[in-house]
């Protein structure tokens, strides 16, 4: 933390977690989808299903998932602004449970292509954000570093694969997880970086046997 | 309570001994830590003061929130002041510190833009304290940009020791802390020493300790823009007693610490769940459910 966080950051109001984190996880959400969404299907779970509209959350994730930061100025007409653009948007209220965190977004987005994913998000404080589930695996992302999300069969090696390769691409991992939900099934790496991975390394990385899927997904603080 | 780690009262005695005003001393820190020239920081923060002067100036319009709820006071307090029969209980630079932060904080109620220093719910007690200072002590921009050094300066030591947010500590860490930072900044703007910007500091904490966060229906509204006003005042308050060379009993870093055990101390329903205080008044819940029921 610096001065800069505390004399900031500039954002439209009324606040840092309904707002500004708001437009963050759709950014992340946005940017896990990795092409801007022309559908997208919100469930809004605890107090975002609560205060949703006082709060401008519902036009602060569709900013996010426009691709637009949380000083935009825009952010108040991000309804009339997603429909110019082509997004079809659904919110609901839900419940995802008691231990659930309160400001949590489930998306379900869709691409022009035609391929979607599932993000389940929160918004923990401060404008911070996590996203805790990609298409029903557990992960864990907060959007500070550029990150490289690969799902991958569970044996013995594949981590080492994709290190090497970001080596020999002179990207440095600075954080790495690996989530599975069973043991020889599909894991999920998830690789913080200091660097932005190319698209030429993120195909070689998805070319290899073990690897299901690998997605770059941008920083969004 | 110890903690040595970050200590305000060590910035304090190492400006003492250096000879040096708390901003002198700290902007060449600051601008290191973050690898800019202090030339760049300066700018930076000048940047946050027009966004700030933005913010007072859409809340000035009368704007409204989009709940409803809250809206047009800072105008209001602004027309009232400018008539000749008005009775300004606080004299002008007051009524305006007032009026700057309230109009600051219905442009973040609003949904306008504001600079979160700290934090969105107490955005407009800095604006509120500067712009004062802008107008009636003829502050240059680079001096104000400075007091935003000092100002940030105070936030980092209070999210170390405490916090800044509402949802951990009660409205003592958001509008308190902002307070807190408003007063150590207006102290060394003005020329006070950096003992004196802490002794600010001190008295806005045991003034303001306690205080909880209790948000009518969730929203960043009621009763957080007038509380936004009246952290301005606790500002001016604090600061114009330690120019005065009041002393504090308790030094500046034992008060964060004592406002971190209050907000640690604080029940869930006190910390920004809605969950207690003014939130629960029948006028509260009534108007929640009407609300909640209209969206």
């Amino acid at each position: 933390m610096n001065i800069i966080d505390i004399i900031g950051p500039v954002m439209i109001g009324p606040s840092s977690s309904h707002t500004a984190g708001a437009v963050r996880l759709g950014l992340l959400a946005a940017g896990i989808l990795g092409a801007p969404p022309v559908k997208a299907q919100i469930d809004l779970h605890g107090s975002f299903a609560h205060t949703y509209r006082g709060h401008g959350t519902d036009v602060a994730l569709l900013a996010g998932l426009m691709g637009w930061l949380p000083d935009d100025a825009r952010i108040p007409q991000a309804r009339k602004y997603a429909a110019e653009a082509g997004l079809e948007y659904n919110f609901a209220k839900v419940n995802l449970g008691d231990l659930t965190h309160p400001n949590t977004a489930r998306f379900t987005l869709t691409a022009k292509d035609g391929k979607s994913c599932e993000v389940i998000g929160s918004s923990i404080g401060g404008g911070q954000v996590k996203v805790s589930a990609i298409d029903g695996a557990e992960v864990e992302l907060d959007g500070k570093l550029p990150a490289l999300l690969v799902s991958h069969t569970d044996k013995p090696g594949v981590i080492a694969l994709v290190s090497s390769t970001l080596a020999s691409a002179s990207v440095n991992i600075a954080t790495m997880r690996v989530f599975r939900k069973n043991k020889g099934g599909l894991a999920t790496m998830v690789l913080e970086c200091d660097q932005k991975v190319q698209p030429a390394i993120v195909q070689l990385l998805a070319a290899l046997p073990p690897i299901d899927t690998v997605r770059f997904v941008d920083s969004v603080l | 309570m110890a903690n040595d780690k970050i200590s305000l009262n060590a910035l304090i005695e190492e400006a003492e001994a250096a000879k040096l005003s708390l901003n002198a001393y700290l902007l060449p820190q600051s601008a290191a830590e973050l690898e800019i020239t202090e030339e760049e920081l300066l700018a930076k923060m000048a940047q946050m003061l027009k966004v700030m002067e933005e913010a007072a100036a859409y809340g000035l319009t009368g704007v409204r929130s989009h709940s409803g709820l809250t809206g047009g006071s800072a105008l209001k307090l602004q027309n009232a002041a400018a008539q000749p029969g008005f009775n300004k209980l606080l004299g002008a630079l007051a009524t305006d510190a007032v009026t700057y932060a309230i109009a600051v904080s219905e442009c973040n109620a609003a949904m306008g833009r504001i600079v979160a220093a700290p934090t969105a719910g107490a955005a407009g007690v800095l604006p509120g304290v500067l712009l004062a200072l802008k107008k009636h002590c003829n502050l240059t921009e680079e001096q104000l940009a400075r007091a935003l050094v000092v100002a940030g300066q105070i936030g980092l030591v209070i999210a170390a020791r405490a916090s800044l947010a509402g949802a951990v500590g009660g409205c003592q860490a958001e509008c308190g802390s902002a307070a807190a930072m408003a007063a150590g900044a207006a102290v060394d703007a003005l020329g006070g020493t950096p003992a004196q910007a802490g002794t600010a500091v001190s008295i806005v904490f045991k003034n303001m300790l306690g205080l909880v966060c209790d948000p009518v229906a969730g929203l960043v509204e009621v009763p957080c823009i007038k509380r936004n006003g009246g952290a301005a005042v606790q500002a001016l308050l604090a600061a114009e007693m330690a120019l005065a060379g009041i002393g504090s009993f308790i030094p500046a870093d034992e008060a964060i610490d004592a406002m971190k055990w209050v907000g640690d101390s604080m029940p869930c329903a006190l910390r920004e769940t809605a969950g207690g205080g003014l939130a629960q008044t029948p006028t509260a819940l009534a108007w929640a459910k009407a609300w909640f029921e209209r969206e």
